[in-house]
Order: structure tokens, then sequence, then C-alpha cells
């Protein structure tokens, strides 16, 4: 018990030694971190009573790059690449809530057309990570043919992000002032038809779990949060929202575009896994809305504002967040007027929704771990850095 | 010998009954082989019918459209290294898989494929069937124990909870179906499995229609039970990927881990045998009523023959659909060459003398292989069960309906 | 059918039966010594099987090798063996045992001997029922009062069970 990461787990009582002959029913299991659950390389300690929860710890790091280090030794433009690197499902989003906090610090605005364009890309990708959550979730609860659904229509997305930037998954599709790229011939024509696509598509994913009664037994009431619990340790995006809070930064502090749009922000009641999933649904269909209005008014003109070849901020910081899929992905930056940030903290969702993991597991059962951290929708590239 | 084979042939008792040990070898040898063949099938279906659930192709590459996937797997998973774990029980690991295939290959010895294909009639065979197959979870704890690992460990608790609760509500609806072969004017029941397939013969009906709905109740119990017991989606909690890794049998690999393999698909074969032999009406043809009469049944002795040339069209077909390529040449005349031994098996079948002793086997194996389609169907389609909802299904409502039905069907029987 | 090679089955399943309850009492591992208990259970169904009585064989089978040994493994996979091992095995009264063994044995021995003559010499001619049914009867009929009692009982006891091991109902 010497080893340091373990020894740490006071509340876990690891120490402990089997003082009966038939003292058999804690047993501490190690998941991860190479487990088909976890997503990566999470590693969570879970001690067990039989099937039941007693404790979790998760051991993090194993994906830790140093993200926020490597930026203090790069311009604020060769770190835009760095940051799709964090939530890799989600890579636009990431580009954009950097892009944006950079853009901030240095007074500048995009040109509208380079915000509908950023808001069309987010919301797609906002679609692609939730299709690619509700794929690996399902098949964590036993479900395998929806992740394979998901795929096939998350395909059509990374193929409008490859026309659009060449890339398909890390995308770096904005730069600091706008976007890089004009949209492609027929981009308009072909989210549409995209929009058309997937909705029924939609409707096929929930015909298969909403009101699979497997499916609603094995969601309904499992990790369960309160909202009271979920501002306490600042849980952030649909977990918090299913937990009954309408806090959706895309409404409480517009940035980009998106106070031009008219949607919704899905709420649920009872903060369990069944409510994010609905939830998760419900903003799925909210993103096409957007996508739908975004496409229509695109506005003609310039993608790039007026920014010098040699990105110099002032002096000063700037804490700027935007809403991505998994909540508020923030960014705080410390300028001290050089091309490189003094110091650059990203506030990652991932991270912070993934402390209430032990609060919504304790005293559920093993299954639920999986099913749990399933509806936490956590990338380790993200958690990690 | 030939005078031999056709006093065989002749003959209208098992091998087993008429105490011929040559001939109840050749069928344990033919078993064997038979069931050896279709296990293989059944994985290269499971694969392709998932697959083309899931809007993909599954296997394409090994052999014209993948046939071959499962001699490929079967020979990596022979030439693997055997990895015993260091601190595993040696002597217990060994034994686990050996008793999970003895177990779930002896229950073919009773298992009818038709009035005298069966290794023996026991007269005790149902309980055979049920016994024996319930000693496959023992080899399904021992090799999680022995393994000395959590997540196997976790997983043959699983199991063994499991297996157990569902065995009684599988054995009292057994118990029902079994009380309906009393149903007749000597009053006399049967637990031969011959003898019960023989029972529907005489009243005139499958049990599955029996005291409607109370045989149809039995069956779905004994359906879900089954899926249970054997392990599979939505009650594959003891190897739960996403939860256990892969439960029992994390810790093998290799030859050993493909017994646990053979085993399973096994038992699936021998669970829904006994659904088919109790409910289905075991090797009789479909619609012996509605269809009845000399004409009908030519037509339907045809069946068998006429499903293999149907299936060995469809190989013809898709021969012609391969890619006009170099590559895909050997791929061609491979799938040419399974279409015209598909389209000789039937016509094999057809001949006048085969076709009214395979038609027996035909129907047994086409029911058997419509549960197997379901098996693969709730894969595809449900997810996983939480242990204590899977306890609560067992003991809280299949128990009490299975005890409901083996009440009325008692009740009714003796109004009736 | 007759038969095929009764002794040797006899002896084989006999031997097998007492092989398996010596490894019992011997193995120190406890999950050893429960399958050493299969195989005398299942053994012992054998010998059921070759005094035709085939009914009790499948339910010795489904019973206690399927139902009952699971049970046990469940419970003995739970100790922790390691310690277990280390325990002293409960031998302190060993000359006891085998005074009581002696004497059970020499029981056995006199009973035979005496009886000789009360047991028929070729076995008593089978029933022309089958013994399911043979069965059926007698505990439905005239056993019937002491079978609803032993299923009280036995329903008693999983009331104590479960009243036992839940912290609250």
């Amino acid at each position: 018990m010497n080893d340091p990461i373990t020894h740490s787990l006071s509340h876990l009582d690891l120490n402990t030694k089997d003082e009966t002959f038939l003292d058999s029913n804690e047993l501490i299991i190690n998941m991860g971190p190479q487990h088909p659950a976890t997503h990566g390389v999470l590693r969570v300690i879970l001690k067990l009573d039989g099937e039941k929860v007693l404790g979790t710890e998760c051991v993090i790091g194993y994906l830790h790059r140093g993200v926020e280090k490597i930026a203090e030794h790069r311009t604020y433009t060769m770190f835009n690449p760095y940051v799709d690197r964090m939530d890799y499902v989600a890579a636009v989003s990431n580009g954009l809530g950097y892009c944006q906090a950079v853009e901030t610090l240095m007074n500048v605005e995009a040109p509208p057309r380079a915000k509908y364009i950023r808001v069309i890309l987010t919301e797609l990708n906002r679609l692609a990570s939730h299709q690619l959550w509700l794929g690996t979730h399902a098949l964590d609860i036993g479900a395998i043919t929806p992740l394979f659904y998901t795929f096939r229509d998350r395909e059509e997305i990374l193929k409008i992000f490859e026309k659009y930037c060449g890339a398909r998954l890390t995308t770096h599709a904005f730069r600091i002032g706008g976007c890089l790229y004009e949209t492609y011939d027929g981009f308009e024509r072909e989210v549409k038809k995209f929009l058309t696509f997937v909705a029924p598509k939609i409707d096929e994913y929930e015909e298969l779990l909403t009101t699979n009664r497997i499916w609603v037994e094995r969601t309904r009431g499992v990790g369960y949060i309160s909202a009271e619990d979920c501002i306490a340790l600042g849980v952030t995006g649909p977990v918090l929202r299913a937990s009954g809070v309408r806090w959706d930064l895309r409404k409480a502090q517009p940035y980009a575009a998106y106070s031009d749009f008219d949607f919704d922000i899905p709420i649920g009641e009872n903060g369990d896994t069944y409510d994010r999933y609905l939830v998760r649904m419900a903003e799925m269909r909210q993103s096409l809305r957007i996508i739908q209005q975004a496409v229509d008014g695109i506005p003609e003109g310039p993608i790039m504002a007026k920014i010098p070849k040699v990105i110099k901020p002032p002096v000063g910081e700037i804490y700027h967040s935007i809403e991505a899929p998994k909540g508020e992905l923030g960014y705080f930056i410390v300028s001290d007027g050089s091309t490189q940030p003094y110091r650059l903290r990203v506030r990652p969702p991932s991270f912070i929704n993934l402390q209430a993991l032990d609060q919504m597991v304790k005293g559920q059962m093993i299954a639920d771990v999986v099913a749990v951290i399933g509806t936490l929708d956590i990338v380790l590239g993200e958690v990690d850095r | 010998m030939l005078e031999y084979i056709k006093s065989y042939l002749g003959s209208n008792l098992t091998p087993g009954s008429a105490g011929n040990m040559l001939w109840a070898f050749v069928y344990i040898a033919l078993i064997f082989l038979g069931l050896s063949v279709a296990v293989i099938a059944m994985n290269w279906l499971e694969r392709k019918i998932l697959a083309h659930m899931q809007v993909r192709l599954g296997p394409m590459r090994v052999g014209p459209h993948g046939l071959l996937q499962p001699v490929a797997d079967a020979l990596k998973l022979l030439l693997k290294e055997d990895i015993m774990p260091a601190e595993a029980d040696k002597l217990v690991f060994w034994l686990a898989p050996l008793i999970v295939v003895l177990a779930a290959f002896a229950v073919f010895t009773v298992v009818p494929f038709g009035p005298t294909h069966a290794v023996t009639d026991m007269n005790i065979g149902i309980l055979f069937m049920l016994g024996v197959s319930s000693l496959g979870v023992l080899g399904i704890v021992m090799a999680g124990w022995a393994s000395n690992s959590h997540y196997p460990l976790i997983g043959a608790l699983r199991s063994s909870a499991q297996m157990v609760s569902y065995e009684v509500a599988m054995g009292l609806a057994v118990v029902s179906a079994v009380l309906m072969t009393s149903m007749n004017a000597q009053g006399t029941g049967t637990l031969s499995m011959i003898g019960i397939v023989q029972a529907q013969q005489q009243q005139g009906v499958w049990f599955i229609f029996k005291f409607f709905p109370l045989g149809f109740m039995a069956m779905g119990i004994f359906a879900i039970a089954m899926v249970a017991e054997t392990n599979r989606a939505p009650f594959d909690l003891p190897e739960a990927e996403s939860e256990l890794t892969a439960g029992f049998h994390t810790e093998y690999s290799g030859f050993r881990w493909s017994l646990f393999f053979l085993a399973e698909y096994s038992a699936m074969i021998a669970v829904s045998s006994i659904a088919v032999t109790l409910w289905l009406g075991g090797w009789l043809r479909p619609f012996p009523n509605l269809l009845g009469g000399p004409l009908w049944d030519l037509v339907f002795s045809l069946a068998p023959g006429l499903s293999f040339l149907a299936l060995g069209a469809m190989a013809a077909f898709n021969t012609f659909r391969m890619p006009r390529h170099s590559f895909f040449r050997v791929q061609t005349v491979g799938l040419a060459l399974f279409a015209v031994l598909l389209a000789m098996i039937g016509v094999l079948m057809l001949a006048p003398g085969v076709r009214e002793r395979v038609q027996d086997i035909f129907w047994f194996c086409f029911k058997v292989a419509v549960f197997m389609y379901l098996y693969i169907w709730y894969r595809g389609t449900f997810p996983r069960y939480r242990f204590d909802q899977l306890m609560r299904v067992g003991w809280k409502v299949l128990l009490p309906a299975g005890l409901g039905v083996l009440i009325l069907t008692a009740i009714v029987g003796v109004l009736v | 059918m007759n038969p095929v090679a009764t002794p040797f089955f006899f002896y084989l399943l006999s031997t097998l039966a007492i092989l398996g309850g010596v490894m019992v009492i011997v193995r120190r591992n406890a999950v050893h010594s429960a399958i050493a208990l299969i195989v005398t259970l299942l053994s012992v169904a054998g010998l059921y099987l070759m005094l035709y009585a085939p009914f009790v064989a499948g339910v010795q089978i489904i019973v206690y090798a399927g139902g009952i040994m699971v049970l046990f493994l469940f419970v003995i996979m739970l100790v922790n063996i390691d310690r277990s091992m280390k325990e002293r095995a409960f031998n302190k009264q060993w000359w006891i045992a085998i005074a009581a063994a002696v004497a059970l044995g020499a029981l056995f021995v006199s009973v035979f001997v005496k009886s000789k003559g009360l047991f028929p010499e070729r076995g008593l001619p089978l029933a022309e029922e089958s013994n399911t049914q043979q069965i059926g009867l007698y505990l439905y009929g005239n056993y019937m009062f002491a079978f609803e009692i032993a299923s009280l009982l036995l329903l008693v006891a999983i009331i104590g069970a479960v009243v036992m091991a839940k912290k609250r109902i």
C-alpha cells in the first residue's frame, strides 16, 4: 500500500485488513485505465459490497499532455490547433472558445458571416458529439445497435467538416478574428440536405431506446444528482439542465451569433440518467433548429476581421466561456503583452462534471457506474488535458 | 452389412433403447459433428445477421461473404498461446471449460431429432436435460473462482445466482408442459422427450396452442428463462463486456476460451431444442390439422430439399453479383462450389426414401433455428438488465407467473 | 434392454463416490472439497440409475449437483481461501472421530450380516409403471401429510434465512 496513488485514497479505507474469516463483503476493484466502459484512460477504483458501490475514486492523468503549459511557449496562433486535442469529439467548440477568448482580449470582433459559419459548424459538432455520446452510452448499457446508427449519421457531419476544412476530427476550423476558409460551393445546400436527412434518424434512435422497458429501467432513478449539488460542484451542461436548472451560456451570455436565433433550452426534472438522455436528445433537435435558421439567414460579407499579422494582445486577463456540448468550456488567459500567453487555463466541462461521479454512484450498483460514466459524457483528453 | 443398415432403418426404436451400442456411437459421432458445424454456422450467421441489423456488412474478407471467417477464427484460437494466470488454481482452471463443454454436449443424448433420431430415449429425458444443463453453471463458477481475479469472480457470482434463480421458473414452465402430456385417456404423462412429442401428435395439438393462452404463457416463461440460463443478451450480465470486461472468462484465452464459446452456443441450441420439443411439436411438421392429408404431407416432405435448393440459388445469385475482378476469382469459384454443394444436398433430400426420413430432422432444426434467430434479434435490440432487475424479473415475475400457469393448467386439465 | 457391464459400473461409481468423499475431508482448499463433493453426488446419482430409480437420479443431479452445490460454491468463493488454508483444520478430536467412524462401520456390517434373510437375493421385480409415476402416487397419496409438513418446514427455513440475512426488511 505504498503506492502513492492508492495511498492517498483515505476515504476508501484501503488499508483496513480483513479481520474475520468470513469477511468477504468488501471488494476493491480497479476499473480501467484499460476498460471498455471508461471511455478512454480513466481509472476508477471501486469499493464494493457485493454488487453495491460503497465508494469510488477517480485516478486521472493518463492522457495528460500539459496543454496549458505548452500554451506558454506557443504564440496565440500556434496554440490554436492544440485546443482541438482536448475534447477531440467536439474540436470545433474548443476552437471557437479559444478564438473568441483571444478576440475578446484583443477587442476585435469576427464579422457576421464568420459568426454564422461558426454557429453552423459548432452546432453540427454538438450534434456529432451527442451522437457519439448516445452510441457509446447505449453500448455501455448493453444496447449495441444505436452505436452503429449514430456513427453512420455522424459520418455525414464529418464529411461536411472534411469538405470545409480538410480535417474530420481535429478540425482547426476557426482562426483568431474569424474563419480562414470561405464555405465551399454548395455548403448551404449540403447542410440543409443533412438536416432533412438526420431529423428522422434522431426519431429512429429514440424509437430504439426512449420507450424501451429495459432502457428506462436501467436509466430512470440512476445517478441522481440534485440541482443544488450540481451548482455546488460546478457541474454544467446537459447534466445541470437535466436537474432542472435552465442555464445555457448560449442564452445567458450570448456569443457568436446565438442572440439572432430562436431556440429552447430543454431541461429535465429528476436529474437522473434518463432525464439527461432526454435532455440531450432534445438538444440535438434544438441544434437542428439553430442550424436551419443559421443556414437560411447566413449573411454575405468578409469572414475575417482586421487583425495584425502578429497577434499581441494588450496586457490584461480574460475569462471567456462557451456552451460546449458537454458544458461550460472556459478559457482564462493572462497576457503580458507578448506574442505568447503568460498563463492559459482551461476550464474543461468533463473534468468538473467528473467530480460528480462519486456522489452519483454511491449506494448504487456496478452496472450503474458504467451508466453514470456514460451519462456524464466525459472525454478523457479534456479531463487530463 | 447393407442388410444390417436396412434392418436398422426399419426399426422404430432409438439406438439407445434398442441396446445397439454401435449405432448409438454412430449417432453420438453424428450429433457431435452436426453440433460443431451448427456452432460454426451460428457464429457466421450471428455476425452477419447482427451486422445487417446494424447497417454494416459483417465479415466479408475471408471467403465469399466471410463464409470462412469462423474457420479462420477457430484456427487462430487453436494456434494462440495458452495462458494460465500465475496465481490461478491450476487444476480448477483446467477443469472448468471441460465441465462446461461436457454439460453442454451431454444433453444432446436425449434430444429427439425424430421418432428414432436420438441417441437414446430416457424415461426421465426432460429431467436429464434440465439437470445436466444446470451442471454447466458449475464450470462457470469454477472458472470465475479459479482465475483468481476480481472481474471473473463477480461474473461467476452473478452467473451462479442468475442460473439458480431462473432454473426455478424454467422448471415450473416445463412441469406445466409435462402435465399436458397426461391429458389423454389413460391419464399417464411422460418425461421422455420422444414421448412428449408423441403426446402432442396424439392429442393433435402442439402444446403452445393447448389451453390457449396457458401453453403459450408457459412457453413464454421458458423462452425468457432460457435466455437467462444461457447468459445471452439481455441477460448477459456474467459476461457483460462494458462492466466486467468479459466476466467469468476474462482470464481465458485460446483454445480454453473457444471451449467456453462452443459450450455457450451448444447450450443455446440445447435449451432451444427443449422449447421446441415441449411446445412446438418437436419434429412434427407445421399445420398438421389445417393442411392435412397425403397431398400436403408430400408437399411438406419436399420442404427440406426445396429450402436447400433455395439456399443454393441464393448462393448462385450472389456468385453472379461478385465483382468481376481477378482479386475475387477464388472467392467467386468458392461461392459457386458452395452453391453447387447446397443444390446437391437439396436434390438428395428430394429423393423419395430420403425425404421421409430427413423431414423430421429438418423440421426440428428449422424450429430450433427460429429460436437461434430470436437470440440474435434480442442481442441486436435490447440493452442489458441490471443485476437487481434481473433477480426481480426472475423471482417476482417469472416465478409467480410460472406457478399460476402450472396451477391453471392443472385445474383446466381436470375440468376438461 | 439388458444392462451392460453392471458390476463394472457399480464398482466404478462406488469407488468414485468414496474417493470423492475422502477428498472432501482431506483437501484443505474448500473449493476443491466442494468439487470432490460434486463428484460424490454425481456418482451416487449413477448408482440410483443402476437401481432403476431414474427419477431419483435426475432429481439428485438437478437439486444437489446443480442447485445446492452451486450455492455452496457461491458461499465458499467469498471466503478468503488464502486465510482458511493457514487456519488449523478442525482435527483436534480426531480420536473421537475415528471411534465414531469405526462404530458406524461396525453397525453397518452387523446390519448387513444379520439381515441376510430379510432382503431378497435377486432384487425386487421391476414395477410395471414408470418410477416417476410411482413416486408421484406415493408422495401425493400415502405420504401426503409428511410431504406437506416437509414443505412447511422448508418454508419456515426460508423465512428464517431471510430474517437473519436481511439487515432491515
